[in-house]
């Protein structure tokens, strides 16, 4: 029973970043853009926040740090796509080479201006972060651990799939973003400004990637800079939007099973079932390719697909 | 806006109103419009004008330039020269939401709708009022539809619906909006005889009530129905406008092309009994498991011209598909000379003499590679010919160049790939490649899609040609007329069954109509 209630917990915090990598996906493909840069916003927000941590001492700081600097690389893969009209497939995957490449460069000249030769968030903002469990709640048996032991990541990431989900389903503003996504001569013939709905849909998504990026770099390596510290995590983000079938609250459970599926290995114990780690670390893929396998072989058509996913618009193209 | 909004829900009369005393009143008034792309004029110089409680049909050719005159006036493309006055004031109209607050609605040949919203979310989309509660949504849009004399499911998702539901909600959609001047482009096209009539009721409805109406059409006997006055384009300059009632079919054709045109089409007798084909309980499925070919049966004699008459979707594509070996087929058999081609590759049945030559709503979608020119085009067809592994262009050169000389294609050369061309032009190399390969059955959809008359003449004469060799001729269509005057026998298919076979010298357009919605004929019930 203990093992399980940690097994759960552990999934929730490995599952976090997940989460927000395919919300912000989710947000972005609404706008019927394709953004397969996911991994190198994250790694750009992951290097941002950290950063920001790092000098200010200040979770919120880094919070806001983290989602500005992958807008601004969402902002790149906007003007291209959006403006110039660029292949989206192509501009997402060198946003990806590029935010990977950009993250691990600032932070290795960091490294080297940094006196012990390592980076670590100082003490003050981890207790900021760990500081978000309400007090007394956590000690509730079971509950208090499944619900209320976790870091203020996991709740704002929560509270941001609630709010996506009113917003594209209750609001009005929703609704015109989703004809965009679905057929943009529609909504441009209704009056509804295309290209504006576009630009805040793929900044607002990159920004909510970015802050899954910091939870890799302030969370995951227990608050030290490591090169490479989203380690493909968006790839899998992009692929459970499939999963999610583009819908937020959906996100939430399908983070969960990924995040579980990532730390298996070290709850099945090795006299039980005698795998290697490695067939652990592959899980996520290979399951992220069975749900594409999955989902293409889906026949009846899927209305919360973007129908227009990866289409540019031009109004006078004929 | 809102005031707009405020006028066109609950109490519908007032606006009608206002707009009612303002009958006869210029709506909308072009001078000297003139739109480039690129090198091409488009719109050269065009004046029109169209009046409050009026109907005005536009006329012209292919290419004349009509569909871009509306888009300036919706506010998709922007005019190089000339100003509108819309209600006598210049009006800048620089998107589609200028448009629509000068009360402009212009309802697309392609429809612009969300296909997985409701229809009563698509009306609202866009709209600046905040979000209503459904109740009282449905009740505006059903005021709207009483007044109106239109019918709709406010719940019922686009993709579920049949064109003409599609079109009523484009047509709530701008009416929604307060829209007193609306512009239909092509909204005939796809629809049945009565669906027609339909439409027209509601045109006339909303001519009552004071609204300016645009129509956009190719069928002659519709803009003598319908409009009040006719402006004509020919080759983006406007010919002239005259009042319908002092006008008929003939002179508006010779407005419209420059010079007399015969409008008969030619019948020859049919000499042979034998079938060529034979189609026996032939089921197809589409890739989502429907039916979309269900049990049926029929034949075609040499020299002799099918007509398959039916509303888009209703198995056409499928049917032509399965005949040319390119759909897996469910049940049934296909005899062609007395022998099964199931099973056939699409090669082998080409070399047994059938061809088939489908035009897609896109016009290129099948049979032509878009960017390829006309020789290499040629030789899609007869590339195996060649020996060695090297290809021979020459006697595809010498085809292409044939075929611009027959069929008076209008291109650079041959060296032009195809989509360069203009549809007219891509359909006759299609249908001309057909012809040359010598088949003995010859099928052919929607070659006239979206031509216009002169053009549509010489592809007609050239199927008859054909039928004058004895080829089998199976002919799938969109407008009755044609397929009435044209063919020998009609089969009108409606959600992959046959419907009806009528005898096309006796047959009415009531009567396939009405087959094309599902009523069963006597002959094919017993």
């Amino acid at each position: 029973m203990d093992l399980l209630i940690r097994f759960v917990a552990a999934a929730v915090a490995a599952g976090t970043p997940l989460l927000y990598g395919t919300l912000g996906e989710i947000m972005t493909e609404k706008a019927g853009h394709l953004n397969l840069g996911v991994e190198g916003m994250m790694s750009v927000g992951a290097c941002a926040g950290f950063l920001a941590g790092y000098y200010t001492d200040s979770f919120a700081l880094a919070l806001l740090a983290a989602f500005a600097a992958a807008a601004a690389s969402a902002l790149i893969y906007g003007v291209l796509t959006v403006t110039f009209m660029a292949n989206q497939n192509v501009t997402g995957l060198t946003l990806t080479i590029f935010g990977i490449g950009l993250s691990n460069f600032i932070g290795i000249l960091a490294l080297g201006r940094s006196e012990s030769g390592t980076l670590k968030l100082p003490e003050g903002i981890t207790a900021q972060m760990r500081g978000a469990g309400l007090p007394g709640l956590k000690d509730i048996p079971v509950a208090g651990q499944l619900l209320f032991s976790y870091n203020a990541f996991v709740y704002i990431g929560a509270v941001i799939a609630v709010l996506l989900f009113i917003y594209f389903s209750k609001t009005k503003s929703g609704l015109n973003l989703q004809a965009v996504g679905h057929n943009p001569g529609a909504a441009d013939a209704a009056g509804i400004p295309v290209t504006r709905y576009k630009y805040i849909s793929i900044l607002i998504g990159g920004g909510i990637c970015g802050i899954g990026g910091a939870y890799c770099a302030m969370i995951i390596n227990g608050g030290v800079w490591v090169s490479n510290n989203v380690g493909g995590l968006g790839w899998i983000a992009v692929a459970l939007v499939i999963f999610a079938n583009w819908k937020p609250l959906n996100a939430i459970g399908g983070s969960l099973v990924f995040g579980a599926l990532r730390i298996l290995k070290f709850y099945v114990p090795k006299s039980v079932l005698p795998l290697p780690n490695a067939f652990y670390d592959m899980m996520p893929f290979l399951i992220t390719a069975l749900i594409l396998v999955a989902a293409s072989m889906r026949k009846k058509q899927n209305l919360s697909l973007p129908g227009n996913l990866g289409n540019h618009y031009f109004r006078e193209e004929r | 806006m809102p005031h707009l909004m405020e006028k066109a829900s609950a109490d519908t009369g007032s606006a009608v109103q206002d707009t009612q005393d303002q009958s006869g009143r210029n709506a909308i008034e072009c001078k000297g419009i003139t739109k480039r792309f690129g090198t091409v004029v488009a719109n050269d110089h065009i004046d029109l004008t169209v009046r409050y409680g009026e109907v005005l049909a536009l006329l012209g050719e292919n290419g004349s330039g009509k569909t871009t005159l509306m888009n300036m006036l919706s506010g998709i493309y922007h005019p190089d020269e000339g100003v509108i006055l819309v209600d006598g004031q210049e009006a800048a109209i620089n998107s589609p939401v200028d448009a629509m607050d000068m009360g402009i609605g212009m309802i697309y040949q392609h429809f612009r709708l969300v296909d997985v919203f409701s229809a009563m979310e698509n009306i609202v989309l866009g709209t600046k009022e905040k979000r209503l509660r459904n109740k009282e949504l449905k009740e505006r849009i059903s005021g709207l539809c009483q007044s109106f004399g239109l019918e709709i499911q406010p719940e019922k998702r686009v993709f579920e619906m049949s064109v003409s539901e599609k079109q009523t909600v484009e047509i709530l959609k701008v009416l929604y909006r307060g829209t007193r001047i609306l512009i239909l482009d092509e909204p005939t096209a796809v629809l049945t005889p009565q669906e027609t009539q339909k439409l027209f009721q509601i045109l006339r409805k909303m001519k009552e009530q004071g609204c300016a109406v645009i129509i956009i059409t190719h069928k002659l006997h519709e803009v003598l129905e319908i409009s009040d006055r006719v402006t004509i384009l020919r080759k983006g300059k406007s010919i002239d406008t005259v009042r319908t009632a002092e006008t008929d079919e003939k002179k508006l054709t010779e407005l419209m092309v420059g010079k007399a045109v015969s409008l008969e089409i030619d019948r020859p007798p049919v000499n042979h009994k034998s079938p060529i084909l034979k189609v026996v309980n032939l089921t197809v499925k589409k890739p989502d498991g429907t039916k979309a070919i269900d049990d049926i049966s029929f034949e075609i004699r040499k020299g002799e011209i099918l007509g398959v008459a039916g509303v888009a979707g209703s198995g056409q594509k499928e049917l032509c598909e399965a005949i040319a070996g390119l759909m897996k087929i469910e049940k049934g058999a296909i005899l062609y000379e007395k022998e099964n081609i199931i099973g056939k590759t699409p090669a082998e049945i080409i070399q047994m003499g059938i061809s088939m030559s489908f035009v897609p709503e896109d016009r290129l979608g099948m049979g032509l590679v878009a960017s390829m020119d006309m020789v290499e085009n040629m030789m899609l067809k007869s590339y195996k010919k060649g020996k060695g592994p090297f290809v021979d262009r020459k006697p595809a050169r010498e085809l292409a160049n044939r075929l611009v000389d027959k069929l008076g294609i209008v291109t650079p050369g041959v060296d032009t790939p195809v989509r360069l061309l203009s549809g007219g032009n891509v359909q006759k190399v299609l249908l001309g490649r057909e012809i040359e390969s010598c088949p003995n059955l010859l099928i052919t959809a929607y070659p006239v899609r979206g031509l216009d008359i002169n053009s549509s003449y010489t592809i007609y004469d050239l199927l008859n040609e054909q039928k004058k060799k004895d080829v089998a001729v199976i002919f799938i269509g969109e407008d009755l007329d044609v397929l009435l005057e044209l063919s020998d026998v009609i089969m009108v298919l409606c959600h992959g069954r046959i419907t009806g076979f009528l005898d096309a010298r006796k047959a009415t357009k009531e009567q396939v109509g009405l087959y094309m919605t599902g009523a069963f004929s006597q002959e094919v019930a017993q």
